[in-house]
């Protein structure tokens, strides 16, 4: 483990998932917020058909071109949600899965078809859908960073506005501040997250690296900054740990490291969380009853008890 | 019968099959839900394998049934603790499919039973993989599950029909007069989870959620009765499974993929030349009674 440690491509890859599962889990907690969790997974499916497109066009494994063209085949899958919801009576769940299942279709369609032509040579694309961190080069590894340290920033500097943005659409609007700007670059921002992520860990699992962390830090917390850095915390170590595991293995993939490491730290999360844990809350019905009996042997039902009642 | 005879007979049977327990998925609003169990069912069918050493049908079923059900009440359990109902869908489908990734890398050395099988599904192995069945003579082992499968779907549907609509559109309803609307709910799970597992030799785990949503889908714009969304959305699954085998014929190119690829093209095609809730008829509808509004004087 030690010797993995030691060579310098792993430690590049090692900082370019724990970059990434801090951009993610930030990115997370918007989405959580805006109630679009799943928005990410039928994103990041959407994306298949986008990079192996750019593959088939430049003829070659350049990031950068896979990444653009992953962007933009996942916008056109979120305008087609958007499209198919507004103006038919599909609900957005029923709309998210037909794009999810139908762009990933043709993601395989195409993928078959440019691996049968490049040659079995090629066959690093099939890295896309499960992610292969290892196999990433240098160069990779600098694009990725790059790509989630401005992720991070886009998020920390209009901190104050995505707040407003996502809790008082309303005020916000009052304030003077554009909301379809800020939808847009929301969006932007979960589609750049979910590109440079897929090489990491793959189209499917993507949408995890956005969901647990943001999940798990809800359990820690009622205020809001403070649940996006500790998401941040926990993408960053899921990523770290994750990819830690994946390397000691030969060919094992990194995604569902990554992911178990992160629910991990969810059952953690949902069992000690301070703020709505299972432990706690058990805590509290303990409490309650124990009240709860007291009060009764006095045969006086005091007002405080209901004021109790209400605080859970 | 020929080798391309049996491949379409076993698409056409998934077509049904996902086309009609689509139809309750759409009304009952748990699209993603189809797309959980479909990873889940992995977990189901590796453990299933681990425990047992053997791919055999009533086992895959059966592990197939466990994950799906846990599937279900895991996100029930999470989103009665507070969690949104899509987060904990995501939290659960990607915590047990990494899972029976992993075991599959690490613990499943075979060659039947890869994670780009269980994606994709191999359609073009199923007519070699043969069992004897009386009457029948040598059919295919994944056309006979699918076959058994579809019979199961179309008998639980057609026994309790009314109380499939009642629970369907109107829970409320159900449970005052009586319906075990949980129990239902928890049958219908496994319904999917089978549909699903059978399909899933054949077309992979992402495509079966193309043709679970997506015939249905397309079937809901054309109609407002639910038995004629039900004999349409098995059409549209039939029709998708044909037109995606012979793309994938004529480019020389995955099946289970061109497959998935035809549904979207069935339901664009609903999509805006649907009479009634198509794109183009909304937008005729709308410049017609934008005519007749401008003769009434602007009166709405």
């Amino acid at each position: 483990m030690l010797n993995s440690l030691l060579s310098p491509n792993t430690q590049w890859v090692l900082l370019s998932t724990l970059i990434l599962g801090m951009a993610a889990g930030m990115i997370g907690c918007l989405a959580y917020w805006k109630r679009q969790s799943l928005m990410s997974d039928a994103l990041s499916h959407a994306a298949l058909p986008g990079v192996v497109i750019a593959f088939a066009l430049t003829g070659s494994k350049n990031l950068l071109v896979m990444i653009l063209g992953a962007a933009v085949s996942a916008l056109i899958g979120a305008w087609m949600i958007q499209w198919i919801r507004s103006s038919s009576r599909i609900k957005e769940d029923t709309a998210m899965g037909m794009i999810l299942s139908v762009f990933f279709g043709l993601g395989i369609m195409l993928l078959t078809i440019v691996n049968r032509t490049a040659g079995g040579n090629q066959s690093g694309l099939d890295n896309f859908i499960f992610g292969q961190a290892a196999s990433m080069v240098r160069k990779d590894v600098f694009t990725m960073l790059i790509l989630a340290v401005l992720v991070i920033l886009v998020v920390s500097i209009g901190f104050k506005e995505w707040k407003l943005f996502l809790f008082d659409p309303d005020f916000a609007r009052g304030l003077g501040l554009n909301s379809r700007l800020m939808n847009s670059l929301y969006m932007g921002v979960l589609v750049l997250v979910i590109v440079i992520g897929i090489q990491a860990v793959g189209v499917i699992l993507m949408a995890a690296m956005l969901i647990i962390p943001a999940v798990s830090a809800r359990y820690w917390t009622q205020s809001f900054r403070t649940m996006v850095i500790l998401s941040a915390v926990f993408g960053g170590g899921s990523g770290f740990i994750g990819t830690l595991i994946s390397t000691l293995g030969k060919g094992w993939p990194t995604g569902p490291f990554i992911v178990v490491a992160s629910s991990v730290l969810f059952t953690v999360s949902l069992v000690f969380g301070a703020e709505k844990g299972l432990l706690i809350q058990a805590m509290q019905l303990r409490s309650q009853k124990k009240d709860h009996t007291e009060s009764s042997n006095q045969a006086v039902i005091k007002p405080q008890l209901s004021e109790r009642g209400n605080h859970q | 019968m020929t080798y391309t005879g049996w491949i379409l007979l076993t698409a056409s049977l998934v077509g049904l099959s996902c086309g009609i327990v689509g139809v309750f998925l759409i009304l009952r609003r748990m699209a993603m839900m189809a797309d959980a169990i479909s990873h889940t069912v992995l977990l189901g069918i590796v453990t299933a394998f681990l425990i047992t050493r053997e791919l055999s049908g009533p086992h895959m079923l059966i592990g197939a049934i466990v994950a799906g059900l846990l599937t279900a009440v895991l996100v029930q359990w999470f989103n009665s603790r507070g969690v949104q109902q899509d987060a904990s869908i995501g939290v659960v489908f990607t915590t047990l499919f990494a899972i029976g990734v992993i075991l599959i890398a690490t613990q499943v050395g075979n060659a039947h039973l890869d994670t780009k099988h269980a994606l994709m599904g191999e359609i073009t192995f199923v007519p070699w993989d043969l069992m004897h069945v009386p009457l029948l003579g040598e059919v295919p082992k994944a056309t006979f599950m699918l076959g058994a499968v579809l019979l199961v779907v179309i008998i639980v549907i057609l026994a309790f029909y009314k109380e499939w609509k009642i629970t369907s559109f109107d829970p409320a309803l159900a449970a005052s007069i009586g319906i075990p609307v949980v129990l239902m709910h928890y049958v219908f799970m496994s319904l999917v989870s089978i549909t699903t597992v059978a399909a899933f030799d054949a077309v992979g785990a992402i495509m079966v959620v193309a043709m679970l949503i997506t015939p249905a889908a397309a079937a809901y714009l054309w109609t407002d009765k639910l038995s004629t969304m039900l004999v349409l959305s098995g059409t549209f699954g039939v029709i998708s499974a044909f037109t995606g085998y012979y793309i994938a014929v004529w480019l020389d190119t995955s099946i289970s993929g061109s497959m998935a690829f035809a549904t979207g093209i069935v339901f664009l095609i609903s999509f805006l030349f649907s009479p009634k809730h198509g794109v183009l008829s909304r937008y005729l509808h709308k410049f017609n009674t934008h005519g007749s509004q401008e003769k009434l004087d602007g009166t709405s």
